[in-house]
């Protein structure tokens, strides 16, 4: 019996080991040659060779890397465009343009899964998040519009400067689950941006309130300037602002980054629409293979060890930055 | 000073909830609907299967010009609300579910706007306004750009 239930606790470790290696292994051959000449353009090439009829590899090997790719996000904490735009726009042969947009698309449908529910268990709260949208949306909408004017070897060579950038935020952040908050400002007191939620793990009701409102406002003119510019989503640094910079509590914090990204990347979505960056083949197998691999995430989480999984998403993410920052180089000539 | 708060959430919360998590089921099942009505073949797409894999290298502006010669062969590329005209072909009608769930957040903030002001919370009910405004704009295709 008590071999059968490590067995079993096992198990989805092995998955998701194997999850990781695929990943990676899907990865290596394309870091190794010349971006022109990474895994996915040998596969277009097969394709195109037996007279087209293969229209449909380039999208199942789509759905089983974002599969993947949903199975860490979940266990890493981290959202799934954040993977998705420096994984697929490197390694596969897809422009940086439809990428953007449809990592917007799977953040977004990530986004909009949670938030009833979030928002419904009040732990995402709307009195919080409505001031920090306006302002995160409005700049997402600059963001996207600038990311589309500019040469695509100068957001290939941002985006990765980004995500190394956000593998540091990883390295050094520090999380409070119920930050000190001596007084709120007088800001956050005129909108009543305050709230009560239940922590199951303790069975007591958490008041809370923010400080800092305006730092914390306008540190959003970077992140949603950046959410709609690169297609990232935004949680790796709304968390860290609403919850170390505002005050708010970790899963007050974490809620409401998530519920916020249905209304930031709303906004830089419909630039990336409306300009035509959407091909079907990739969008839907891609959120298919993003949700379905969340699902299995959420239930591996359970097992998992969250320090291996955090390693693992920090290695992935440096790789993926380092290749589109070898992908932007290469283009603009420079290596 | 005692705090109002409770542990329940606000009905303005649980109206745009509500309202989100209906938009999202809907926004999904047309979006699998409408791929598979396009990937079996049950509706003619405008650019055939076989071909998507030839343009989909290209930057955006590239791609429409190439696809609308080659395909559409239209008087201007299907920018903006553009794909509305061309529905009927079973790629662009994906667009459909794109849409929903790209447009329920506006919903959302309009559903919530009244009720907000009839409970005099005039900041929020301004700052909902605005942000609907804000979204409408993005939605309407009036921001153009490219390279």
């Amino acid at each position: 019996m008590r071999e059968k239930s490590q067995y079993l606790r096992k198990v989805p470790l092995k998955i998701f080991s194997f999850s990781g290696v695929l990943l990676l292994l899907l990865s290596l051959p394309a870091l190794a040659s010349e971006a022109a000449h990474s895994v996915a353009p040998a596969v277009s090439t097969a394709a195109a060779s037996t007279g087209g009829q293969t229209w449909w590899v380039m999208p199942t090997i789509l759905f089983f890397v974002t599969f993947v790719m949903g199975i860490i996000a979940v266990l890493g904490g981290v959202g799934g465009g954040v993977l998705y735009v420096p994984i697929i726009s490197g390694f596969f042969p897809f422009h940086l343009d439809f990428v953007r947009g449809t990592g917007l698309l799977v953040a977004l449908c990530g986004a909009l899964a949670a938030g009833p529910g979030l928002l419904k268990a009040n732990l995402a709260s709307l009195r919080l998040a409505i001031p920090v949208a306006l302002i995160a949306s409005s700049m997402a909408i600059v963001g996207a519009m600038v990311g589309l004017a500019l040469p695509t070897h100068i957001v290939q060579i941002l985006l990765g400067v980004t995500i190394l950038g956000i593998v540091v935020i990883m390295f050094t952040a520090k999380k409070s689950e119920v930050p000190n908050v001596q007084k709120a400002d007088p800001l956050s007191s005129a909108l009543r941006i305050t709230g009560v939620f239940h922590e199951h793990t303790t069975g007591k009701d958490i008041d809370w309130k923010v400080h800092r409102t305006i730092p914390g406002l306008l540190t959003f003119i970077v992140i949603g300037f950046m959410a709609g510019m690169f297609g990232l989503g935004a949680g790796w640094a709304n968390v860290p602002v609403l919850n170390l910079m505002m005050g708010a509590p970790l899963k007050v914090s974490v809620a409401t980054s998530k519920f916020l990204l249905s209304i930031t990347d709303t906004s830089a979505a419909w630039i990336y629409i409306n300009k035509g960056c959407v091909i079907p083949l990739m969008v839907i197998p891609s959120l298919v293979g993003i949700m379905l691999g969340s699902l299995i995430g959420v239930r591996i989480l359970k097992v998992a060890k969250p320090t291996f999984i955090r390693w693992m998403v920090i290695a992935i993410l440096s790789f993926a930055g380092l290749k589109a920052l070898h992908k932007g180089l290469t283009s603009a000539g420079i290596i | 000073m005692k705090s109002n708060n409770t542990i329940k959430p606000t009905e303005e919360q649980l109206l745009y909830a509500d309202i989100l998590g209906k938009g999202m089921y809907l926004g999904l099942a047309m979006l699998f609907a409408t791929f598979a009505l396009y990937a079996f073949g049950i509706m003619a797409p405008a650019i055939p299967l076989s071909e998507i894999q030839n343009y989909w290298h290209l930057p955006v502006g590239e791609y429409l010009a190439t696809i609308n010669a080659n395909h559409l062969h239209l008087d201007h590329a299907p920018t903006g609300w553009g794909w509305m005209n061309l529905i009927g072909k079973g790629d662009f009608l994906n667009f459909t579910g794109v849409a929903v769930l790209s447009g329920v957040t506006i919903i959302c903030y309009l559903a919530i706007i009244p009720g907000l002001f009839r409970r005099g919370d005039k900041a929020y009910g301004i700052i909902s306004i605005a942000e609907a405004l804000i979204l409408t704009l993005a939605a309407s295709g009036l921001l153009a750009v490219g390279h």
